[in-house]
């Protein structure tokens, strides 16, 4: 097992100022996450650029520091987007944010989703719930060089309709996607209201999205649980364990593989991952509280 | 080699403090013995001698007068290089925003810590490899601080530095290292500033009787060793035993009370937490040492990911032992067995590992 190396731990000194960045707008996504969009204050994203699936540590000024995944599309660096799910002490106080208001910002962190893998071939984007934040940007980034990649399939699931976030731009996207001939495939578990797509787990979806393993890498994101269920589904159709790339989520403090936090066996999830190809990982994923 | 005589110690003390050192060493207090700002010999422990075992230590005097006759209390240089408390950052919101700026020192003079074992030195070692690169402030202690190491006479009954290759005799990682003979010391060199320490303190060459007075004391010290561990296949004897019923069994005893992270001379897992001032105005970023043992450590995503006090103890002990090694080239454990000593209800790391060894493989681990 590969351990991060003392040069690369080097490479991210905490000294890296924190920014601090403005709220622009509050969007409601379910009802316990709302997506935080921001831009800098002054000159302070002088420099600033991050890639797909790689997180920031916001601070709330007397409050402290959580670790959100950026959702926004990298590029626009300018331009952030963090899907807040309120359930700790921090992610509770940003309930209390208003247009108008400061965020430090430290980052970006973490290795990113390897888009560059999937080139020339199928990419399968399976997400569940909050688990569809992290994922965003490399849809987004997947779209914007569509030409890359040979087929799109986007598996997109939830409990229910309320907690799938970015409804709002739905149709939107399924109109892009449309144009773009991205396969998405939209599930919950229990239909509520007008629900037009499937209903199911989000494996279910697989027969349907008629995977060619031999030319898929598969980006996962989602509850641990569903991440061991659709990462052993990808498996039988027979993806091999090497091109299936999962975001794990752990206690994440400083970002830098200092405060210790984050370990997942011999990971800091916050320098090794938090993407982590299925074979490096999978172990570890079986032994309960781990 | 060197010899100094025993007044030359307190010269020593006195030499650094005059160059401006905040020389810490070890003192007699609450019936232990710590580390504390020390201004001459009278400070130091004379006399005395620690019992120590399983959940137990207990100082007993001797009054013979002889200064390092105890393997190491609680405390270790991690108090001092990564203190328990450090403001690290002051936030001010004015009427142009937020602005962070770094907290400034608390005491600023630079560390000469005395009286250090070579399992201290050796968590020295091991600290730097998680801070030096990372933490600027750390660094800057690290990098002005005097190390003077003591060879150990007496090890403790919990102590299996042998086994990890970490003493008793100070090997690396000192300016200065004594062994404490009948009347003075015995003096080693091990940097340019400690050969300059050397010279201002006047000392003579050592005898070939001193010489080899050093090595009968660290030879002896190393047959007493009170423990020892087999650490052969480290990592991969505990990562195929994550699922041993061991854990389980340890886990019933454990108390989670964090005592044995909190005098491990190389954990550094740490939390930072906000203070405001009443006026509302400044909030102070604190980095706080935190412990895998406790509840909040693993909470992520709206949960507890370690609940029982088996999958803490699994995370420790497998940190400490396996994954270290993976994280940082070295093993996490210098054999010092202050985790054992300090443990209420008496753990024993050696005996743990050991009991995983003996039925290695007892429960297979499940592969994707």
């Amino acid at each position: 097992m590969s351990a991060t190396d003392l040069r690369e731990r080097a490479a991210q000194p905490e000294g890296r100022p924190m920014r601090i960045a403005v709220i622009q707008r509050i969007v409601p996504e379910t009802p316990e996450s709302s997506t935080y969009w921001m831009t800098w204050r002054g000159n302070d994203g002088e420099g600033y650029a991050f890639e797909a699936g790689q997180f920031n540590m916001l601070y709330l000024f007397g409050v402290g520091e959580v670790a959100i995944s950026i959702s926004s599309n990298p590029m626009h660096p300018h331009h952030l987007g963090h899907t807040v799910r309120h359930v700790g002490r921090v992610t509770n106080a940003f309930r209390n944010l208003r247009p108008g208001d400061e965020v430090g910002v430290r980052g970006p962190f973490g290795k990113p989703w390897p888009l560059h893998e999937a080139e020339g071939g199928d990419l399968v984007i399976v997400a569940g719930g909050v688990g569809v934040c992290p994922v965003r940007p490399a849809v987004e980034s997947a779209m914007r060089r569509r030409d890359r990649y040979r087929r799109l399939i986007l598996l997109l699931g939830a409990r229910t309709p309320d907690l799938l976030p970015y409804k709002d731009q739905l149709d939107e996207w399924v109109a892009l996607m449309e144009r773009l001939g991205v396969e998405l495939h939209l599930t919950v578990d229990e239909p509520v209201g007008t629900w037009l797509y499937d209903v199911g787990v989000v494996t279910t979806l697989f027969p349907k999205a008629r995977i060619e393993p031999a030319r898929t890498t598969a980006f996962m994101c989602g509850p641990e649980v569903m991440m061991r269920f659709a990462g052993r589904g990808l498996l039988e159709l027979g993806v091999p364990p090497e091109r299936i790339y999962l975001s794990m989520e752990r206690h994440m403090e400083c970002g830098i593989g200092l405060c210790g936090h984050c370990q997942l066996g011999p990971y800091f999830v916050c320098t090794d991952g938090p993407v982590f190809r299925y074979d490096e990982i999978a172990p570890l994923m079986e032994v309960g509280e781990l | 080699m060197w010899y100094l005589e025993r007044d030359g110690l307190g010269r020593l003390i006195g030499l650094l403090a005059e160059r401006g050192y905040r020389v810490i060493g070890p003192t007699v207090r609450d019936g232990a013995v710590v580390l504390d700002e020390v201004t001459g010999l009278a400070d130091l422990p004379a006399g005395v001698r620690e019992v120590q075992g399983p959940g137990r230590y207990r100082l007993e005097r001797t009054d013979d007068g002889r200064l390092f006759d105890w393997a190491h209390g609680p405390d270790a240089g991690k108090r001092f290089l990564f203190p328990p408390r450090e403001r690290l950052t002051e936030i001010r919101r004015g009427r142009e925003g937020m602005r962070a700026e770094p907290a400034p020192e608390e005491d600023d003079r630079p560390l000469a810590l005395l009286g250090l074992r070579s399992c201290d030195l050796h968590a020295i070692a091991v600290q730097d490899r998680v801070f030096l690169e990372l933490d600027e402030r750390y660094r800057r202690r690290r990098e002005r601080a005097v190390l003077i190491g003591v060879n150990c006479a007496v090890p403790g009954s919990t102590c299996f530095c042998v086994s990890m290759g970490t003493g008793p005799r100070c090997t690396a990682g000192f300016d200065l290292a004594l062994t404490e003979l009948a009347e003075g010391f015995a003096l080693e060199v091990g940097s340019r500033l400690g050969a300059e320490l050397r010279d201002a303190l006047g000392v003579r060459a050592a005898t070939d009787g001193e010489r080899a007075e050093v090595e009968a004391i660290a030879r002896a010290a190393a047959e007493r060793m009170g423990r020892s561990l087999d650490v052969a296949d480290m990592p991969g004897l505990l990562y195929r035993n994550r699922e041993h019923p061991r854990w389980g069994d340890v886990g019933a005893r454990c108390l989670a009370c964090a005592n044995c992270t909190m005098v491990c001379p190389t954990c550094f897992c740490h939390d930072v937490v906000d203070d405001v001032s009443l006026s509302g105005e400044t909030a102070t970023r604190t980095r706080e040492w935190a412990s895998c043992f406790s509840a909040e450590y693993s909470w992520a995503a709206g949960a507890v990911v370690r609940e029982s006090h088996a999958a803490r103890y699994l995370q420790w002990l497998t940190h400490k032992f396996a994954s270290w090694i993976d994280q940082f080239g070295v093993s996490g454990c210098v054999g010092c067995g202050r985790c054992i000593t300090w443990c209420p209800v008496g753990i024993d790391v050696t005996e743990e590992i050991a009991a995983i060894r003996a039925s290695d493989g007892a429960v297979e681990v499940r592969t994707a």
